[in-house]
């Protein structure tokens, strides 16, 4: 039997802990004892695949799921998803969700006084290609005020939930845009501790995916856990 | 050049709408072995319910194969089991889903690991997934399980679910973020 290898565990301050006091959600919510380590099993380095049928080819297009147009700055969103050595993450799921352009949600228990947008769900799916690359068309979405503390907005932020090619590289995280003033006082995006590993989390501004007369391009490479070395490689 | 994965971040409160399309709380779809239904809730740390959590579930199948080319693919059965469950907990922090109990899949030696769930836990206040377990009651591999037994034993019992009472083929598992009866949770 082949000897199984892991998925490396992430850098020291590059993930944020569970507990982060300033995100008051997590201090009721975040375990008190430590994580137990446990070897490495099939049951980490498998993980499911989905059906091609799970998004239609239309679901990576977020302006285009309704009779109009939805309000707001139009954007494409693209990127590549690649491990931590570079490679491609080929054909796995890429589900996204966000606010539309006034900073609401199409959820029953967003109570910001922001008008919804009969246009916008604020839903996208797709598949990476074979170059690891994604892309979506969405508008961008607005701040929006939550309760963490006195004048609390959320920088603008869009969610993104993979899988990759195991139970263990499942990342669910936001992407943000740059120069937006609210980081800096945002705890759900200073829970990570590095700066470097902070700033992975934000967009950057991309002239070749922007289309005249249509659509500022944002780019978001994401980077998922990668393979342990074996043996020989170390 | 090797680079630094992308940092965790909250799923939030409005998770659903993104995730639900994929809500699947019957596992057993395609398989002629015997259901399960497994159901409990999700406590925080005052004990109180958690309405806005989603658990996703990784499981082998009732012959210990997970559908995945490094294990067992079987890209040609006409009923797959598909092994992967989403289960958002409801408005008193509940959730309910029906499943078959797989079988052992070989652990890091060789031996077989006693049968279990993985489980994801998401949800607002957590920066990242919490990953955990759920072991069957009365399964003699449970002892030798590798995973198992790294675990103190005072803490083994947060894995094991629980045979309801009067109710046949329903287990009992809660996921207890905090407190006494705190689940245990993994690094992995």
């Amino acid at each position: 039997m082949k000897p199984l290898l892991g998925y490396r565990k992430p850098a020291p301050g590059t993930q944020p802990n569970h507990l982060y006091p300033p995100y008051v959600s997590s201090i009721k919510r975040a375990p008190k004892h430590p994580l137990v380590s446990i070897p490495v099993t099939l049951s980490e380095t498998t993980g499911p695949s989905f059906p091609t049928e799970v998004a239609s080819p239309k679901a990576f297009d977020l302006t285009r799921q309704h009779k109009g147009e939805p309000l707001g700055e139009r954007i494409t969103v693209s990127g590549r998803v690649l491990d931590e050595d570079g490679r491609p993450i080929r054909n796995t799921l890429v589900e996204i969700w966000q606010a539309n352009a006034a900073g609401r949600y199409l959820h029953k228990n967003d109570q910001h006084d922001a008008p919804l947008d009969p246009n916008f769900t604020g839903v996208g799916r797709t598949f990476t290609d074979e170059d690891g690359r994604y892309r979506f068309i969405t508008v961008r979405p607005g701040a929006y005020p939550w309760k963490n503390h006195y004048n609390a907005w959320r920088p603008q932020h869009i969610h993104f939930s993979l899988f990759g090619p195991a139970f263990a590289t499942r990342l669910v995280t936001q992407m943000y845009f740059p120069g937006d003033p609210l980081l800096e006082f945002d705890p759900i995006f200073h829970s990570v501790p590095e700066e470097a590993a902070r700033r992975r989390l934000i967009s950057s501004f991309d002239w070749l995916s922007t289309e005249p007369d249509l659509s500022l391009g944002f780019r978001f490479d994401i980077v998922l856990r990668g393979r342990e070395a074996t043996p020989l490689e170390r | 050049m090797p680079g630094h994965s992308t940092p965790s971040q909250t799923v939030g409160p409005f998770f659903s709408i993104g995730l639900k399309h994929m809500n699947r709380a019957d596992l057993a779809e395609g398989s002629t072995s015997e259901r399960l239904t497994i159901r409990g809730s999700v406590l925080d740390g005052d004990g109180q319910p958690v309405p806005d959590a989603v658990l996703e579930i990784w499981q082998a199948d009732a012959d210990g194969r997970y559908h995945h080319p490094e294990h067992s693919a079987v890209p040609n059965d006409a009923t797959p089991f598909f092994g992967f469950g989403r289960i958002p907990t409801d408005a008193h922090g509940r959730f309910s889903f029906t499943t078959v109990k797989p079988g052992p899949v070989y652990g890091p030696d060789g031996k077989p690991q006693a049968p279990h769930l993985q489980i994801s836990v998401f949800m607002r206040g957590l920066l990242k997934q919490l990953v955990t377990r759920l072991y069957f009651p009365e399964e003699p591999l449970n002892a030798a399980d590798p995973v198992f037994q790294v675990v103190p034993e005072s803490r083994r019992k947060t894995l094991i679910a629980r045979q309801a009472s009067q109710k046949q083929n329903t287990l009992e598992w809660n996921v207890c973020l905090q407190g006494g009866d705190e689940t245990v949770f993994f690094d992995c």
